[in-house]
């Protein structure tokens, strides 16, 4: 089988951090070195990967390389047939490059982690926890089956909720650990519900099978509602994962752990877990579902940004700009260019981990201070951090030459492109007005962090630049954030080898399901049998497309939409970021506006904006109150009405029978006494048994059979 | 006759029991000895059983693929005035459904044997009565023989009463009256069900037709006379009542809501061993009661009924982690916790199909295992601070790593994580939920268990184990050596059943597959 050692290869990669998690976890604490062995573990990684990604792009660019191997199985089942539960693994080509990009930056923060993390009490712990989440994170990234994707999908869960919760010791810290965690599963019990309605369809929970079963017609429950449904439940767990709107309250809180860990799970990968199961799932979202998808993704990102613009915690900032360039892609996938949001996942896995890697080079020097009313002039004390951030702003705010322009760029067209096709504006115009604030906030951020005055002396005056191990992370990402390792042509990605390296997939769901833009152009009088056999071999079809210079992704009105959409989309966009970065200015390094009269003139909107329009809130009142009340008020319930049933029952046969024994002593003893001194004594022993418990119980036993008996007496 | 392993494996512990009672007052490490090498032994008949026991053979309704079968007369009266002979054997096998549960029981008690070592009171009683409930316990899973099945469960009860209601908290008498009585009165519907069928059916020994408590016999639609009570050609609704009865006797000790009460209120009161057998081993006799019992001899029932054991199933399941996420005793929310599992188990068996039975008995082993291990954590930190009140607790973790690394490991197993055991499970029965068209909408409200599940448990690992701590409890130290050996084999096993659940769904897998065929099929 071609590419078997690729396997094999992959297989390592993905069980080398599970030895080390396992490994620093039971001995970390006995040997403080220990730690070095996971970084180890990292760099062999990272070589092993450069390796695979390499073969699997250039040498079997064009094959599938998957493995599958049963995990359990039930048999023949009569009515199912043989149901095996399998795992596997699969290498395409964008499985291959996530797999680069989790590897670098999970290394890059080890090497970062071992200054800003010195001295910590559970400094060997810490990589234990690194080593498990980045086991967890490649192992969705390998997975080729939805029960794998569902297994370290919760894992991811675990390790993020263990490494927010790292300095435990903090409620907040705990809190934010277990909130993330619960949010997550709310998202992923839909997702596991959607995964059941393909399992108990196919009896497979392998992707390819599902998508090759729907492809021939054989939709769920053989109902489109039930194929939509399916798809928006799925994409429930991206909203957990990707920190979509409703759930998307858990990332901002997720800051309370370590800076390195919101860089590598909170920014670059874990989060863009969801944007990469959905370019994984596309092939089977219907028109409805992605129509759904692509408005989530646009609400979220405006949200967030709306959120962003008002943060003074370093931290919070990105958090939110995490949050609303996660919307961006996956508002990408809903119009259809799932190429652009896989694209924008990748550069903004750099750039943000980098923002992020550089803000905690902030906070490491202003020894844990992370409002940014305190900074400022950091500019000449820290001059590599100072330029490598500069250098992420400028390409997540959409500058050309940066990476980030490439990919914004190119899903800020596909917006366009589905405003053209479909006549829904919507999403198109959230996605540019967000373009202008991102710029707005990110340049915000940098001028009041590094720019200006000191406004805090004192931790000014103590301020350094970080040492190397903490630098060379930065720059290592701030060279990534260049546009000519995707694109030679820094206008135009489609140009560039990276763009042309993604599968392309094509829908598989049933004509009338699709977008207009999305059907099939068949001639009139092919019959549905054609576009089966189409469907059968869509998956050789789809390799032989992957090196071809004719993109057949959708059809040629998208592709022609797209085209149109170039020019205007990249003016647009030049001219809304370049607008922002000049608000920012004007406001923030001129001063020629105040903020604080802004903030005063609209009030509301300001408060709207700082208390992140009160969702958390509004949850805590709601679903969360809700529930502990109502959890309280059944706990009452149980205690006071069904226990109070069954201790009611043995109180009124405890009443009963002392009514018996009253009327035994004195009724039919007495009568007894009264005829026989002999039956007094038989009555004096009954009388002493009176209280005693067990009988009474028995009575009711006897009581509670005749109840029964009339109860079920309508049966007979 | 082949080895008797099923008598040995079974009153192995009586033969401890006995053997204690020859041993002189004081000599209390004795005591303990012998108690741990009568487990001890126990676990290892069942290890062995569990090597030589052949996958290949269903067992549930044909004696002759039931494994380890040992059979003989037991109680025979010949001529009684209208009744004829009276014949009850003493009738024991084992198959897939009940493999497990032997295993189970005789690994959990083990683990509770190192766990009562540090009972002072009345050892020698204690360590008697200890055996006799292990003993029935093994009991009521090897049984095939209605009579031998029911001497067995009110066997049980005995050593069970004193256990609580002795070596208890301070609401111990009323703790164990309650679990007493409430069972017994399960009992007799266990009991009135078990004469009517007694007197509706026979089977044919040496030519002659005799009535019979044999399970196995009675699940045969020909063993029923026309004229019986219960027999299936009787047009009137006894079967129906007679399972009702069944299961009313059995949910009890599931415990099915709203029969649970008596639950919360033995695991406060009892020791932690008592708790860890009571979660463990107990409340799996409920419904395994109803799969080798109510289920074969009553499919059409069973068939009618499946959607209402769902219903109550995710009942408890949601009913159970709302009420345990009010609790703010440690102990009362893993009680409460263990009804909320168990109703997976419940859901898992009214789905009728290969997936959710095979989840619901793996659940009943999971739980036995993962439950005990809760027990177990809850007693450590009584047994060193005498109190449970989770919010007199906070940030243990630094103080004991080791134990709230167990801690941890147990949670997520409890919550579900897949790696271990207990997401196979849960994912099983929630895959044969859905999958059945009776079950599928009970499913769906079911999944929110374990939302819910995660919200209890994380809460109270917070509350414990992290945050601020408590100067109060700066004397607590971490697991002793004897305390880490008992967590540890649960551990592993929780571990490894999570990442290879092949194993353990090979043993029922012949058996469930037999006995989903029988149920969906089978005309009465």
């Amino acid at each position: 089988m071609p590419g078997s050692n690729l396997i094999t290869l992959s297989l390592i990669i993905l069980f080398l951090p599970l030895i080390g998690f396992i490994t620093v976890l039971l001995f970390g604490k006995r040997f403080s070195k220990l730690y070095n062995f996971e970084i180890g573990i990292l760099s062999a990684n990272l070589l092993l990967t450069l390796y695979v990604a390499y073969e699997k792009l250039f040498v079997f660019a064009n094959q599938k390389i998957a493995m599958d191997a049963t995990w359990f199985s039930f048999g023949n089942i009569p009515g199912i047939g043989q149901l095996n539960i399998d795992l596997g693994i699969e290498l395409t080509n964008i499985t291959v490059m996530m797999l680069f990009v989790v590897n670098l930056i999970s290394f890059l923060v080890h090497i970062y982690s071992t200054e800003y993390m010195k001295g910590d009490s559970r400094f060997s712990r810490y990589y234990s926890y690194l080593g498990i989440f980045t086991f967890s994170m490649l192992g969705i990234v390998l997975t080729d089956n939805f029960l794998m994707l569902y297994i370290f999908w919760e894992l991811v869960g675990l390790s993020s909720y263990l490494l927010i919760g790292f300095w435990y010791e903090k409620d907040s810290a705990a809190n934010a650990g277990k909130k993330a965690f619960l949010v997550n599963r709310v998202g992923d019990m839909g997702m596991w519900l959607g995964i059941l309605i393909l399992f108990t369809n196919y009896h497979t929970f392998k992707f390819d099978t599902i998508f090759a079963q729907i492809g021939l017609g054989n939709i769920p429950f053989g109902s489109e509602a039930w194929l939509t449904a399916a798809g928006i439940l799925l994409f429930m767990g991206a909203v957990g994962k990707s920190a979509q709107f409703p759930l998307h309250v858990w990332l901002p809180d997720a800051m309370e752990g370590p800076t390195p860990v919101s860089a590598l799970i909170h920014a670059a990968t874990m989060v863009a877990a969801g944007v990469y199961m959905l370019t994984k799932i596309f092939v089977i979202l219907s028109a409805d579902a992605l129509t759904v998808i692509a408005l989530v993704g646009a609400f979220t990102s405006f949200l967030a940004a709306s959120i962003a613009i008002t943060q003074n915690d370093i931290k919070k900032v990105l958090a939110y700009s995490t949050v609303s360039q996660l919307g961006y892609m996956v508002m990408a996938v809903g119009v259809g260019a799932y190429t652009f949001a896989f694209f924008h996942l990748v550069t903004h896995a750099f750039f943000k981990a980098l923002l992020f890697l550089g803000s905690g080079s902030v906070i490491h020097a202003m020894h844990h201070e992370q409002d940014m009313r305190q900074m400022g002039g950091l500019r000449k004390k820290m001059p590599i951090t100072y330029y490598t951030f500069l250098t992420a702003t400028l390409a997540i705010s959409g500058i050309p030459l940066f990476s980030g322009f490439l990919s914004k760029d190119g899903l800020l067209a596909g917006t366009y492109a589905f405003g053209l096709l479909t006549g829904h504006w919507t999403v198109a115009i959230f996605g540019f007005v967000v373009a202008f604030m991102t710029a707005f906030y990110m340049f915000r951020l940098v001028i009041m962090t590094f720019h200006g005055e000191p406004r805090n002396k004192e931790k000014y005056d103590h301020a350094h630049e970080t040492p190397k191990a903490m630098t060379i992370p930065l720059i290592t990402l701030a060279v990534l954030s260049i546009w000519i390792w995707y694109t030679p042509n820094p206008f135009n990605p489609e140009a560039g080898w990276f763009y042309n390296k993604m599968e392309v997939k094509t829908t598989v769901v049933p004509q009338d399901m699709r977008f207009n833009f999305m059907k099939t152009e068949a001639p009139e009088h092919e019959t549905a049998e054609a576009e089966k056999t189409t469907a059968e071999t869509h998956e050789t079809v789809e390799s032989e497309q992957v090196e071809g210079t004719t993109r057949v992704m959708h059809s040629e009105m998208y592709e022609h939409a797209m085209h149109e959409a170039h020019l205007p989309t990249m003016i647009w966009s030049i001219l809304l970021a370049g607008l922002g970065i000049l608000f920012a200015y004007i406001i923030y390094q001129w001063k020629k506006i105040s903020a604080d009269e802004l903030a005063k003139k609209w009030p509301w909107l300001y408060k709207f904006s700082l208390n992140k329009w009160y969702v958390d809130e509004f949850y805590d009142k709601t679903f969360i109150g809700g529930t502990l009340e109502f959890s309280r008020w059944l706990s009452i319930f149980d205690n006071k009405v069904v226990d109070g049933i069954v201790n009611g029952a043995a109180t009124l046969t405890r009443g009963v029978s002392a009514v018996s024994g009253w009327f035994d002593t004195y009724v039919v003893d007495g009568l007894v006494n009264f005829t026989a001194f002999f039956s007094g004594v038989l009555g004096f022993g009954l009388k002493k048994i009176q209280n005693g418990k067990v009988q009474s119980y028995v009575l009711v036993v006897v009581l509670s059979l005749i109840l029964l008996f009339v109860m079920f007496l309508p049966f007979f | 006759m082949s080895f008797p392993i099923l008598t040995l494996i079974t009153f192995v512990p009586v033969v401890g029991m006995v053997a204690i009672l020859f041993l002189k007052k004081g000599q209390d490490n004795a005591v303990r000895y012998t108690a741990l090498t009568a487990t001890a032994i126990q676990l290892v008949l069942a290890i062995i059983m569990l090597f030589a026991f052949d996958f290949t053979k269903a067992g549930i309704l044909d004696a002759s693929t039931f494994q380890f079968v040992e059979k003989a007369r037991w109680i025979t009266i010949p001529n009684v005035s209208w009744i004829g002979t009276i014949k009850i054997d003493y009738f024991v096998g084992v198959d897939g459904l009940s493999i497990l549960m032997v295993f189970l029981s005789a690994f959990v008690s083990f683990i509770a044997t190192l766990s009562s070592w540090n009972i002072k009171k009345m050892v020698k009683g204690y360590f008697m009565l200890f055996l006799l409930l292990d003993a029935a316990m093994m009991g009521v899973f090897v049984s095939l023989d209605f009579f031998l099945f029911y001497v067995f469960w009110e066997i049980m009860l005995l050593p069970m009463y004193f256990l609580i209601g002795i070596w208890g908290g301070p609401r111990k008498e009323y703790a164990a009256i309650k679990f007493f009585i409430y069972t017994l009165f399960g009992s007799i519907f266990i009991l009135l069900t078990m004469i009517a069928l007694y007197f509706s059916a026979t089977e044919t020994v040496n030519g002659i037709q005799l009535h019979t408590f044999n399970l196995i016999e009675l699940t045969k639609a020909s063993a029923y006379s026309a004229t019986g009570i219960l027999s299936p050609q009787n047009p009137n609704n006894w079967r129906m009542i007679a399972y009702i009865f069944l299961f009313i006797g059995f949910a009890i000790k599931i415990p099915m809501f709203p029969f649970h009460t008596w639950l919360p209120d033995a695991h406060v009161e009892a020791p932690t061993p008592i708790s860890v057998i009571l979660a463990g081993v107990l409340l799996k006799m409920g419904t395994y009661g109803i799969l080798r019992i109510s289920y074969p001899i009553f499919p059409e029932i069973t068939r009618e009924l499946a959607w209402y054991i769902g219903l109550f199933g995710v009942i408890n399941i949601i009913y159970g982690a709302l009420v345990a996420l009010a609790q703010k005793d440690f102990k009362k929310l893993i009680a409460y916790s263990s009804i909320s599992h168990m109703g997976y188990v419940l859901l898992g068996m009214a789905t009728l199909s290969v997936t959710g039975i095979t989840g619901a008995i793996f659940q009943m082993f999971n739980h036995g295992t993962i439950t005990a291990m809760l027990f177990l954590i809850v007693g450590v930190i009584y047994d060193r601070a005498h109190t449970r009140g989770i919010y007199e607790f906070g940030g243990l973790a630094n103080k004991m790593p080791v134990y709230t690394g167990i801690v941890t490991i147990a949670f997520f197993a409890a919550i579900g994580l897949p790696g271990l055991s207990g997401f196979i499970s849960e994912s099983l029965v929630f895959i044969g939920g859905f999958g059945s068209t009776v079950t599928r909408t009970l499913t769906i409200v079911g999944l929110l268990g374990i939302l819910l599940g995660a919200a209890y448990m994380l809460w109270t690992l917070q509350r414990i184990y992290f945050g601020k701590f408590n100067e109060k409890w700066s004397f607590m130290e971490d697991l002793t050596p004897r305390e880490y050996l008992m967590f540890v084999p649960l551990a592993i096993v929780v571990i490894y059943l999570g990442v290879q659940p092949g194993l353990a769904i090979d043993f029922m897998n012949t058996s469930v597959k037999t006995f989903v065929h029988f149920l969906n099929t089978a005309a009465f």
